[in-house]
């Protein structure tokens, strides 16, 4: 196969989901070349066609056989969003989540249609693809809706420190004013 | 055309200081063919929503129009009628009569519209046929699957052409492939002109919706805007 033939399959059976840049295809062709994992022959046209090795076939059988490291978490903007929206306090972080959820949803909702298209053609291939779109983008919005959650607690949490405070506060200066009626009232 | 105008519509509970305010302020309009899904945590008001959408109850405040007719000045008995003719409903659990078979549970819902009992049947097997459940049309409920089951009590809720169809949680029970299948169905049903709400807490099955609308609180918190935004993931992907 070509290294441009194999960016457009690449891209075909993703969806163009993770688009390829054809001069990374080649580089990367080049490596596997000097390694063996490829061979490599020149057609008539000047071209190279790539093959497959056997060394190149076992690393490929590795490769399915190991799973994928979840050790590096990947950069996730909306997690720092929000954590500088709480830490800096200028913005109204509940509106910040439900925006968020709003795209979200919405980009689960394109997702959706697709996957029905893809449903009646029977892709399984481009459905497991779309699948695994959608689950990210419901994690996503399930991680919203902790976020909303925690909020909310500590919206209520808070207003009954304030409203402690505010009787202690109050009875203090009854105890001031006339101590005989808050021994009375505490009977 | 608008099959369910909710105008402002507020439901409390309770009086005084025990006041409760399930449902404050809440539009929505719903046209023929139109696939709404409601979410929201659990209080947050999405069965009372559905519950005033369906008659089954009505609101404090605000009106509730069905086939632009104000449910809020009927009786209960114009309010049965009104339920009967333009609403079906579908519940977490199927709720099938257990002594009668998959085709009876259907064709029941019709003899109540005034159709012969013969005619029923044919109906109901039709029914059934079109919603890919032929072959479970004699079968009763407790030889049918979750899934089966929950397929069988949407060809009910939806028999006799009735315009409105009100799903609360319909796929809770089920298991994600399953709950697919159903939310699948809802969509092809909404092709044939029937208008659908559905409240769920589940986002994917929400996705399937044209429309989506968040409660929080009794109060409307936001809505996804019309479909295929430019934030689509796929963007540049393929169309197919």
């Amino acid at each position: 196969m070509h290294g441009y033939g194999l960016k457009t399959e690449f891209e075909a059976a993703t969806g163009d989901v993770w688009p390829l840049n054809v001069g990374q295809v080649y580089t990367t062709l080049a490596r596997l070349e000097r390694d063996g994992m490829v061979s490599a022959e020149t057609d008539a046209d000047g071209q190279k066609i790539y093959q497959i090795t056997d060394p190149g076939r076992d690393e490929l059988a590795r490769w399915f056989e190991t799973p994928v490291p979840r050790e590096v978490i990947p950069r996730q903007e909306m997690a720092i969003k929000l954590v500088f929206a709480m830490r800096s306090g200028v913005t109204d972080v509940t509106a910040v989540v439900q925006r968020q959820r709003v795209a979200t949803v919405r980009a689960l909702q394109d997702v959706t249609r697709l996957k029905a298209d893809a449903e009646a053609s029977g892709d399984t291939a481009w459905l497991l693809m779309l699948d695994a779109l959608v689950f990210q983008a419901e994690a996503e919005a399930r991680w919203l809706d902790m976020c909303e959650a925690r909020l909310a607690r500590e919206q209520v949490t808070a207003g009954l420190a304030r409203r402690r405070a505010e009787i202690h506060h109050t009875g203090t200066r009854a105890a001031a004013a006339d101590p005989a009626a808050v021994e009375r009232s505490s009977e | 055309m608008t099959v369910l105008d909710i105008d402002r519509a507020g439901r409390a509970y309770g009086s005084g200081h025990l006041r409760v305010v399930a449902l404050d302020d809440v539009s929505l309009r719903v046209s023929a063919g139109e696939f709404v899904a409601v979410m929201g945590p659990s209080g947050s008001g999405k069965s009372t929503l559905l519950r005033l959408a369906g008659g089954l109850d009505q609101p404090t405040s605000g009106r509730v129009l069905l086939a632009g007719r104000d449910l809020t000045v009927l009786d209960e008995a114009g309010l049965a009628q009104a339920r009967r003719r333009q609403v079906g409903f579908v519940f977490q659990e199927a709720n099938l009569l257990p002594t009668l078979t998959a085709a009876e549970n259907v064709a029941i819902a019709l003899e109540l519209d005034g159709v012969r009992p013969k005619a029923a049947m044919t109906g109901a097997r039709g029914l059934l046929e079109s919603l890919g459940l032929g072959a479970a049309g004699g079968r009763f409920p407790a030889q049918l699957s979750g899934g089966e089951q929950q397929r069988v009590a949407i060809a009910r809720a939806v028999a006799g052409g009735r315009p409105l169809l009100l799903a609360d949680e319909p796929t809770g029970a089920l298991d994600a492939l399953t709950g697919e299948t159903v939310m699948g169905l809802l969509r092809r049903r909404c092709e044939t002109g029937c208008a659908v709400v559905l409240a769920t807490h589940n986002i994917r099955h929400a996705a399937w919706a044209d429309r989506v609308l968040f409660l929080n609180d009794g109060r409307l918190a936001g809505e996804t805007g019309p479909p295929a935004g430019p934030e689509c993931l796929l963007q540049t992907g393929r169309t197919r």
